[in-house]
């Protein structure tokens, strides 16, 4: 595999980023210490660089009802402005990718897959768009994505942007966007991201984003912003309860295993979509072992891969774990038994050949305070 | 780039070993090693008395990231263990060397191990 780099590579080189392969992409892991990244998003801000993941617009006179027919959700619904979370399923009801789509409107969308699976989705779509009057588009390799995550967030951006489009940054609702200027970029800002903190993610094009970046470093170092590479953004999603496709998520797991069945729109869509036999049917016979928050009650943290015991039999598996950096104690995702994954279940997990306690938890593991 | 320090010795598998043959052998981890494992949350020490055994496992060190083996640089019987680095694992990222030393060993056998030179260059650090 060729390895790709964002047009922010020499930033992050500049910065010291050490540097790891994410889906057939270069990017920074950490620029110094992942914890001192975590935290800092949790108190004050966070600048990532998201330019791995995919764009891909479809436009066109039917490509609300394309995407309704292509993704599980009803994305013809969306107002224009907001954005949605959904799923790219095959026939069989696997996940091919989870996504964001953006409405700009009736005739015009923005699907955001992840990094490693963009050409696949883009391949999809194409292929799936064969009998609608849609043009499909793959934008990647020349969009930037620069997210802009914490609490001070929305300051930062709005010392960048001019008084008279203030509102257009302070209005924004969650999964909602505008079209905007900032620090001289034409930027699509959305309110939204993967760190359960208030934040934005920048789409712009690859041009302006070393311009762009260097902005909000600048008017971000006194709300004590800091580049913050993959490392932390593991982290933080994984407090928020976030899924990543990979771990969480896979063609072999279906929709309502991962708990995102009220992503499946099996009753407000009348049409077929891609999918929709298998997940009827799925729905019906029910999960054997749904995805859940285990807390480790010990100092030991569970990693993906790890199997989950009672009574010392596997009824499960660790999809993702580390010490949680926010809550100080140890949380993984995994997949348990349905009849084990009630709330307050206690559980082992095999460490390397010790079994530590854990207990079923409520999801996310971490919640700001509004 | 991660500091090698130059009056140690080293194992192939990141443990330093100050042996200056006078009383038990202090061993730690080097800056490399801390550097590519992240931040680290936890360290697992073998207990005092026992016996650890050149190149075999004695203990693991988890970061947010990974967890890794900890192996002995040499044989011999563990004299103490530097309790400071288990209640408060980021001393070994902050000072690997010094504060964050991780047991202290008398040493019977060592086993093969690097100078400070040798193992920098493998492993890309500065000296």
């Amino acid at each position: 595999m060729t390895e790709n780099y964002t047009a922010l590579y020499e930033e992050h080189k500049k910065l010291g980023a050490s540097f790891t392969d994410f889906g057939g992409w270069q990017m920074p892991l950490k620029y110094s210490s992942e914890l001192a990244e975590h935290h800092a998003v949790r108190k004050a801000a966070g600048l990532f660089d998201l330019s791995h993941m995919g764009e891909v617009w479809v436009t066109g006179p039917e490509a609300g009802a394309f995407l309704d027919y292509a993704l599980v959700g009803k994305l013809s619904a969306i107002a224009d402005g907001k954005a949605k979370y959904s799923l790219i399923c095959n026939e069989d009801g696997g996940i091919i990718d989870d996504l964001i789509t953006y409405r700009f409107g009736g005739e015009k969308y923005l699907v955001v897959p992840n990094a490693g699976n963009a050409p696949t989705v883009a391949a999809a779509l194409a292929e799936r768009a064969a009998n609608f009057d849609v043009t499909v588009e793959d934008a990647s390799a020349a969009t930037s994505l620069v997210a802009v995550q914490g609490p001070k967030a929305e300051a930062i951006l709005l010392k960048l942007t001019d008084e008279s489009q203030h509102a257009l940054v302070t209005d924004l609702k969650y999964y909602a966007f505008n079209e905007l200027t900032i620090a001289g970029q034409d930027v699509i800002l959305a309110r939204t991201g993967y760190t359960g903190e208030d934040g934005f993610e920048l789409f712009l094009p690859n041009e302006g984003a070393a311009s762009l970046w260097e902005s909000v470093a600048q008017a971000g170092e006194e709300f004590g912003i800091v580049p913050c590479g993959l490392a932390s953004r593991d982290s933080l999603r994984l407090e928020a309860g976030m899924p990543l496709y990979g771990n969480e998520l896979s063609l072999e797991r279906s929709p309502f295993d991962a708990g995102l069945g009220p992503v499946v729109a099996l009753k407000s869509k009348e049409g077929g979509f891609v999918g929709r036999a298998a997940l009827e049917a799925a729905k019906v016979s029910g999960s054997k072992r749904k995805l859940v928050g285990l807390k480790g009650l010990g100092r030991r943290a569970g990693r993906g891969g790890y199997p989950v015991l009672k009574d010392g039999n596997v009824v499960g598996e660790v999809t993702s774990g580390q010490p949680s950096p926010t809550l100080g104690y140890p949380v993984a995702l995994a997949y348990v038994d349905v009849e084990h994954a009630e709330l307050g279940t206690a559980l082992d997990v095999d460490l390397r050949g010790k079994a530590e306690p854990f207990e079923v938890v409520a999801l996310p593991f971490y919640k700001r305070q509004k | 780039m991660a500091k090698v320090a130059a009056e140690l010795k080293y194992s192939a598998e990141h443990e330093w070993i100050a042996a200056d043959g006078s009383g038990p052998s202090v061993v730690g981890v080097s800056a490399v090693a801390a550097e590519a494992l992240g931040d680290i949350v936890y360290v697992d020490l073998p207990e005092v008395g026992s016996t650890v055994t050149a190149g075999e496992t004695c203990g693991e060190i988890e970061s947010t990231k990974s967890v890794s083996d900890l192996y002995s640089p040499v044989t011999g019987e563990v004299t103490e263990v530097n309790d400071d680095v288990v209640s408060d694992p980021a001393v070994i990222n902050n000072d690997p060397y010094g504060a964050g030393w991780l047991f202290k060993v008398t040493v019977s056998e060592e086993g093969p191990l690097l100078s400070a030179q040798e193992y920098a260059e493998a492993n890309g650090g500065e000296l």
